[in-house]
Parts: C-alpha cells; structure tokens; sequence
C-alpha cells in the first residue's frame, strides 16, 4: 500500500490507485481522480452517480454492479457508459474513492 | 417432530437431502423437498448435446431415484417464501411451515434482460445451451451448418460454470475440423472479462489456448442489445460485432420466487454468509448452490464443497453449537478441451488456479492447468460419479477446503 498526496491530501491508494480508505475522500479528491481517468468536468450527472455509489457503498459495505445502480439507483446503463467510458463500474467506485469492485468467478 | 424443507431438488438441494437423512434422527426429523421439475437434469452434460456426444437420454433421469424413501418428494412450484411467518406457499395452493429451511433453487438464464435478444431468430441463428431444450436445437442447427462467422457471448457476470463457453469453443474447434470445414468457421469468443477467465493465471494459460486453436478474443464487451435483423451484437458503449451464429449465455439470475419474497440481491441470488452458509437476513435459513450471492463460481463441485460444510454446520446449529465449518470458495472444474483432451483447474476465494498434480500431490492421476488425455477421461467419468456417488453424498476423495499440497507457485 502506499501513500499519495491528492488536493493536498495524504490518501492511501493500493496497487492500482484505488483508495482504500472512504474516509479520507473529499470532492476535490473526487475531481482529480475523474482527471486521471480523463474525466476532465464532472457534471451534475457525473455527481448523482457519484453520490449514489457512496451511499450505497456505505450502507452496503460493498461497491454497487453497473446493475445495482441501474435497479436501485436509476441509473441507465447507456449514461453509466457515457459518463464513465472503458470500465464504468471501476471508474465509478475510484472517482467515488472506494476500492476496486470485486469480480466475480 | 422438527420440520426441515429443502427448496430445489437439483444438485445442491438433492445432495442436502441425503446427507441430512443420513444425518438426523428421523425419529424427530420430518424432511421434506419441493422442486416444479420431476426430472434431474445432468447440467454439466448439456454442452455435450450440441456436439453429438451425448443426447438427451443421457442426461435426465427421475429426481425420486436419487432422494432418500424417509424424504417427503412434493412436485409443484413454489408461489413465495414467507420468511418471517416461517412457511412457504405453493402453486399448488399447498402451505408448508418449516423449523429450519434450505434455500437451493439455483440459477437460471434470463435472455429477456438484454434489449432485442430475445428476438425473432432465437432458436433459428440464435442459441444458449444452458437449457436442454436449447442444447438441443442447436445440436439440430449445427448437424446442418455449413460455416460461418460464430460468435459465442457471454452478457454479463456472473455465470453459471464460467469456463463452460471456452469449453464450447474448444469442442467447436474440434468437431468443425472432424467435419472438415474448421476453414469455413470463424470462431470468436466475446466476454465483458478482461480475459479468457478471471484469475491472472489461468486466464494467461486459456488464453494461449484460444491463440493456438485459432479463436479470436474480444474482452471486456459489455452486451447492451442484439440487432436480429443484422445480425449484430451492440455493446453498451456502441462497439458491434456481426455474427451469423450467436450462441450466447444470457444473464443469469436467481429463481423469480426470490424477488416475489424479497429475499434477494438485483439478481435474485440470496445474501449469504460466505462461510457458514446462513441466510444473512434469517436465523433459520440457510442457502446452497447457486442461489447464493457467494464470490464463488456457480458449479456443481461448488455446491458439493458447500454441502459438506452445511451438513456440519446444520447439525451443530440444532444443538445449540457455534458453526465452525468454514467454506472457502473452494472450486473444482474439469475444462474439456477438444480432440479428447481436457485441463482441470482448483482454486478458491483466495487462491488463484495453479498449476500442479490432483488430487495426490505429485502424483495426480489428474493435472491442474495442462492439457491432458487423463483430465478428458476424468470429465466423461465424472457423470457416473454425479449420478452414483456425489448426488447421494457419498465420501468422495476430495477434501472440502481445498488444499496447497500438489500445487507450485
């Protein structure tokens, strides 16, 4: 595990620059991570997603599927790939500072 | 008497009836099993079908022949669980209450999930053989092809067997070149994984098996819909890949009854303890097979495993005892491989498929991760071994947990 600063935070990230730690996430964060995917502006679409993850993560303990959000949360499917290109559910949860989504087998 | 009932009586539900008959005193003990379907199926058969190999004789047989005379058999749907009022209605109208209940009722394919799958070509250029009427029709389609571009797809994760569709492609591959026209099939595999399988190791391995037998590999496809008319799949972010033959594995989902009784995930499986095999939302429930949400594969070999750690723990939770049968995920999958030649992989929650010697370490007879003619002979036995010994829960050779003797890092 190693640390990083991001915003002018310490964060702990694994391997793969996910965020290990929820706790040390801020908007800021949220914003220079979505960068580094080349996510340039979040917009308010971008954030709902966003929020719903964190809430759902938080309640859940675990990151939601691209079809959780889309049952639970509303989101369609087309605009979690629009908003998120390549990978939204990985993308999703990195920007929203969780870890990685466990894949199944 | 204490009632226990067991919901599904396919693999899983089946082998938890005759560990529990052998188990409790039937003195005290009434078990009873429902399942809609008179006839046990041979899942792992039903890739064969297309192929010619075996046929639809050869994997059914009656589901009472292989549940215990002490078992209460009732044939008939099961309309909802009333988990908190601790009974079960049926379609039949028949009202069950329970003491403790299992949760077996697998998982199924839902082709109606993916926008335009369902269409007006399925079953004419469009087939799953997760279900033996499908196995079958495409066994017809394929007796009379002559070629083509086939393209075979797998919707989204996670699946029932997931090394099945490589194992399709790998028998395609043969049985196209025993036709004489392996030069006329196109053969690509379409997956939302980033590889060929999802563990680094194995997947670097199939995946120089997709190379040398000549099929070609899209990862991480996203099926958002399927254009019939064109013959097209279209990925959620507008990719498209043209097919004249679409053999898919539709998403699969846990049995509707889940959802009507709000017992389950977005994908109707129950959220299970991933060790002790207890319902997490109900003391008196426990949940086996692929109706689970478990991050383990959804394979017979998997329900064999669990059924040797719930049959423990079942029996120390009547009396009171804390469950200390842990499952570990642990997964065992023989991957056919063609021209009478098989792998077989061994892993679990945490330990990756390695390669190695199974189940003597050093010994074998069978290899973890290569090809060979033993690990195809140990598949085409493995069905006597489902019907005779794993179905009635016999001792099987095997440990539940699995082990790291036998395999190199």
């Amino acid at each position: 595990m190693a640390t990083k600063e991001i915003a002018g935070v310490q964060v702990e990230l694994d391997d793969e620059g996910f965020m290990t730690n929820p706790e040390q996430w801020n908007e800021d964060i949220a914003r220079a991570l979505a960068a580094e995917e080349g996510i340039t502006e979040l917009t308010d679409k971008h954030w709902e997603i966003i929020n719903f993850v964190r809430k759902d993560a938080k309640e859940k303990g675990q990151v939601p599927t691209i079809r959780r959000m889309n049952k639970a949360g509303g989101i369609a499917t087309k605009d979690l790939y629009e908003l998120f290109p390549n990978g939204p559910a990985k993308k999703a949860a990195k920007i929203s500072g969780y870890p990685k989504p466990q894949g199944c087998v | 008497m204490k009632k226990l009932l067991i919901l599904g009586a396919g693999t899983a539900g089946t082998i938890m009836a005759n560990k529990l008959s052998q188990q409790l005193n039937l003195n005290e003990w009434h078990i009873t099993i429902v399942d809609k379907d008179e006839t046990h199926y041979y899942q792992p058969g039903f890739l064969f079908i297309p192929f010619q190999i075996y046929s639809r004789n050869d994997v059914i047989k009656p589901s009472r022949d292989y549940l215990p005379p002490s078992v209460e058999v009732i044939v008939s749907g099961i309309d909802i669980i009333e988990a908190d009022k601790n009974r079960v209605k049926l379609t039949n109208n028949k009202v069950l209450t329970y003491d403790y209940l299992i949760i077996a009722t697998g998982s199924q394919i839902n082709p109606e999930e993916t926008e335009g799958l369902k269409n007006g070509n399925w079953y004419k250029n469009i087939f799953e053989f997760y279900t033996l009427e499908g196995a079958c029709h495409l066994q017809k389609f394929l007796k009379h092809w002559t070629g083509g571009k086939l393209v075979m797809n797998i919707v989204e994760m996670p699946i029932k067997c997931p090394v099945a569709p490589l194992e399709f492609l790998f028998l395609a591959d043969w049985w196209f070149t025993e036709k004489g026209i392996r030069d006329k099939v196109d053969l690509t595999f379409v997956t939302p994984l980033p590889g060929a399988f999802t563990k680094p190791k194995a997947s670097k391995i199939l995946n120089s098996f997709l190379d040398k037998k000549n099929i070609n590999l899209v990862s991480e496809f996203n099926t958002g819909s399927v254009d019939g008319e064109n013959n097209k799949i279209i990925s959620f972010d507008g990719k498209e890949i043209e097919y004249d033959l679409l053999v898919t594995v539709p998403t699969n989902m846990g049995d509707p009854v889940i959802e009507r009784s709000g017992l389950g995930d977005e994908l109707n499986f129950v959220p299970t303890n991933k060790n002790t095999l207890q319902s997490k939302q109900h003391e008196n429930i426990f949940v086996i097979g692929d109706a689970t949400d478990l991050p383990s594969s959804k394979a017979g070999s998997v329900a064999h495993f669990q059924a040797d750690v719930l049959t423990e723990n079942f029996m120390r939770h009547i009396e009171g005892l804390p469950m200390l049968e842990e499952f570990d995920g642990h997964a065992n999958c023989f991957i056919e491989s063609g021209f009478g030649k098989g792998l077989l992989i061994d892993f679990n929650y945490d330990v990756e498929p390695l390669p190695g010697k199974f189940p003597l370490p050093g010994i074998g007879p069978f290899s973890l991760l290569q090809e060979t003619k033993m690990n195809h002979w140990g598949k085409m036995m493995f069905r006597w071994v489902y019907w005779n010994l794993l179905l009635k829960g016999s001792e099987l050779p095997i440990e539940a947990q699995m082990t790291m003797a036998g395999k190199r890092l």
